[in-house]
């Protein structure tokens, strides 16, 4: 058997639906519904078992195609970085507020991606979020969150 | 049906639904031109500003987005070679050599005016047929549509895993399992939450498509170097030549796009099938068909060639709606978009759904001809500057779709662990979209998730267990028979490939 990444692929999610259906073993259902045709519990069980099933076959079967993928080539820390951005956004969206962190948010991601023209980045983050939020809040009635403008007294 | 053709005029001619088809299309177009990113992305993008708006505008918003998609992709496939979608990958075949021959604008409209005339075709059949299916799937019971359920799945990931149907349906029992996190529906009994109270409610439909489509696809663009905009830098926008369409051609047109456009149809209504089987489908037919003299032309430019796939993969577009509408399960991955984000509007499309919301029924197959009128009027002229909006760098418009995802569920949660889970999932996405783990099978996986459940819980209560409800009744049967075809021709077509 040739191992290769989607074999590893395959074997995780082995691994992930023993996990699952392990856990689909241990929810509890109601002392009356034990012994019924059909409980919380009986879809999961189902389901645990036909991941088990689709992932032994991919791993026991050949592969009719390999994809190889030339991970040197592959832009890792760009994405790992955009990634963190993006985490640090999240953590901090509730707290701090939509516009403060959406705008920063926008031009940090503009300048790890390599952008150095200043202006458009400004332009494309700041007033660009300010008119994105009037459209949602203002226009669409859909509420946002934003701490930060409520302080300042610019949103109610 | 005269009755609801009025009341979907009455909702779809709205100044209102107007503009929002128009600014559907209009987006459609540009996301639909950007290869990599298809009419998926663009719809889950629009969710959160559906939410906004009533069902039936929400819903006519993201028609819009679709078939704006599907032409935008058409528009990059002839004038770069870089299909936008799927769908059409063999406009490209007679498309891109008529651009190079400095016919560009030609191709451009026969495009247009094959697209518009498949989807106003298609729009006709789905007039009369959603009404009359409707009618006819009242007499579903539960396993009939539980075994429904197994065939779109099972067609889904044999015809969108390029030949990797194992990998297709691991993805299946993914959308599953990640469908059942939550309360269980009838027990209220939590499962798979790990004690934590933000699974409680399950894993949000945004959240997953966003994850799964919009950001993940982000992500694989910055990880494999890839510049979708920088295609588009190349159009000029003094080469596209006229945009007239001789008489000659226009006769070409005339043979090729009925018969294209049934096919593309029925293609469309089957589960799992769509605009790229249908558009192959019709360009093989196409050839098949006409003289010798033109079959020459096949491949170097032929109007036949163009216009038929276009026709097809429009018709396709309208034709998936109606297991949307009238079924209640989506044939396709952008439909099951769709049918989550009207889930989320509290509608449950089905056979009642012309009964119930017959503004909503109506108005979507209404707004689908308003749909194709405004892309040839307003996209056929606006094409090359469309094609220069596509300039954007990538520094910019990576951004702007992480930003509108994580938006998206921000507006719906105000909750960070969505904000994390949505870029755990994404991750977990982008690694499986490396190798070739395809995304649609998981995205119809989770929607029909809790449908299915229900309709398996009603099927074994009623047959007190037994899992003879399988082969009772004649139409589980058949269902299942064809699930088992699909199978087994999947299976003889990867041992035809591997022997030779």
């Amino acid at each position: 058997m040739n191992i290769n990444t989607t074999k590893i692929i395959s074997l995780l999610f082995f691994i992930f639906s023993a996990f699952y259906l392990y856990t689909a073993y241990q929810i509890q259902v109601f002392a009356f519904d034990e012994n019924a045709p059909f409980n919380a519990r009986t879809f999961p069980i189902y389901l645990g078992y036909t991941g088990l099933f689709f992932s032994g076959l991919k791993l026991i079967l050949p592969d009719p195609e390999t994809i190889e993928v030339e991970h040197k080539t592959l832009e890792y820390k760009k994405t790992g970085i955009l990634i963190l951005i993006a985490i640090i956004y999240g953590a901090t969206i509730l707290k701090v507020g939509y516009f403060l962190t959406t705008s920063l948010f926008l031009f940090a991601s503009y300048y790890f991606l390599g952008e150095r023209r200043w202006k458009l980045m400004f332009l494309l983050s700041f007033p660009f979020v300010a008119a994105f939020m009037y459209l949602l809040h203002g226009v669409l009635d859909i509420y946002l969150r934003d701490p930060f403008l409520k302080s300042i007294g610019v949103m109610g | 049906m005269i009755e609801g053709i009025l009341i979907g005029l009455t909702t779809a001619l709205t100044f209102q639904n107007i503009f929002m088809v128009m600014i559907g299309c209009f987006f459609g177009t540009i996301i639909g031109m950007l290869p990599g990113l298809g009419p998926m992305t663009a719809i889950a993008l629009m969710i959160p500003i559906t939410y906004g708006f009533d069902p039936a505008t929400g819903l006519i918003l993201m028609a819009g987005v679709y078939y704006g998609a599907v032409f935008g992709g058409s528009t990059s496939s002839i004038l770069l070679n870089a299909p936008g979608v799927p769908g059409t990958v063999a406009t490209s075949f007679d498309g891109y050599p008529m651009a190079q021959q400095g016919k560009a604008g030609k191709a451009l409209a026969i495009a247009a005016w094959s697209s518009f005339a498949g989807g106003t075709l298609s729009a006709i059949y789905l007039l009369f047929m959603a009404p009359s299916l409707s009618k006819v799937s009242l007499s579903f019971r539960s396993p009939d549509y539980f075994a429904l359920m197994i065939l779109g799945l099972t067609a889904i990931a044999a015809f969108s895993s390029k030949g990797q149907f194992l990998k297709a349906m691991m993805m299946v029992v993914l959308g599953l399992m990640l469908a059942s996190v939550g309360q269980d529906s009838l027990s209220d009994i939590t499962r798979f939450t790990f004690n934590n109270m933000n699974l409680t409610d399950g894993i949000s439909f945004v959240l997953v498509v966003m994850a799964t489509f919009a950001m993940s696809e982000a992500l694989t663009i910055i990880l494999k170097r890839n510049d979708p905009t920088s295609a588009a830098k190349q159009v000029s926008l003094t080469e596209l030549g006229s945009i007239k369409i001789n008489k000659e051609e226009r006769s070409k047109m005339y043979k090729t796009i009925p018969r294209s456009s049934v096919i593309g149809f029925l293609i469309g209504v089957l589960p799992g099938a769509g605009a790229t089987i249908a558009s192959f489908l019709a360009y093989g037919m196409e050839r098949n068909l006409v003289k010798d003299e033109e079959k020459e032309k096949f491949g170097k430019g032929s109007v036949n060639g163009l216009s038929a796939p276009e026709t097809a993969n429009n018709a396709a577009c309208s034709g998936s709606f109606v297991p949307m509408l009238t079924l209640g399960i989506p044939g396709s991955g952008t439909t099951a978009v769709m049918l989550g984000a009207l889930l989320g509007f509290g509608i449950q499309p089905g056979p009642r759904l012309y009964m119930t919301n017959p503004e909503i029924f109506w108005s979507v197959i209404m707004s689908m001809y308003i749909g194709m009128v405004i892309l040839l009027i307003l996209n056929l002229p606006l094409i090359p500057y469309i094609a220069r909006i596509l300039a954007v760098p990538k520094n910019y418009l990576i951004p702007l779709i992480l930003f509108f995802s994580i938006t998206g569920i921000y507006v719906m949660s105000f909750n960070n662990f969505d904000i994390y889970l949505m870029i755990g999932i994404a991750v977990v996405a982008t690694f499986l979209r490396l190798y070739d783990f395809p995304m649609p099978p998981l995205i119809l996986a989770f929607v029909l998730g809790g449908l299915m459940e229900e309709n398996l819980r009603r099927s074994l209560l009623l047959s007190n267990g037994s899992w003879e409800f399988l082969w009772d009744r004649t139409l589980t049967v058949c269902i299942l028979v064809t699930t088992i075809l699909i199978v087994l021709w999947h299976i003889y077509k990867t041992l035809k490939k591997k022997k030779s």
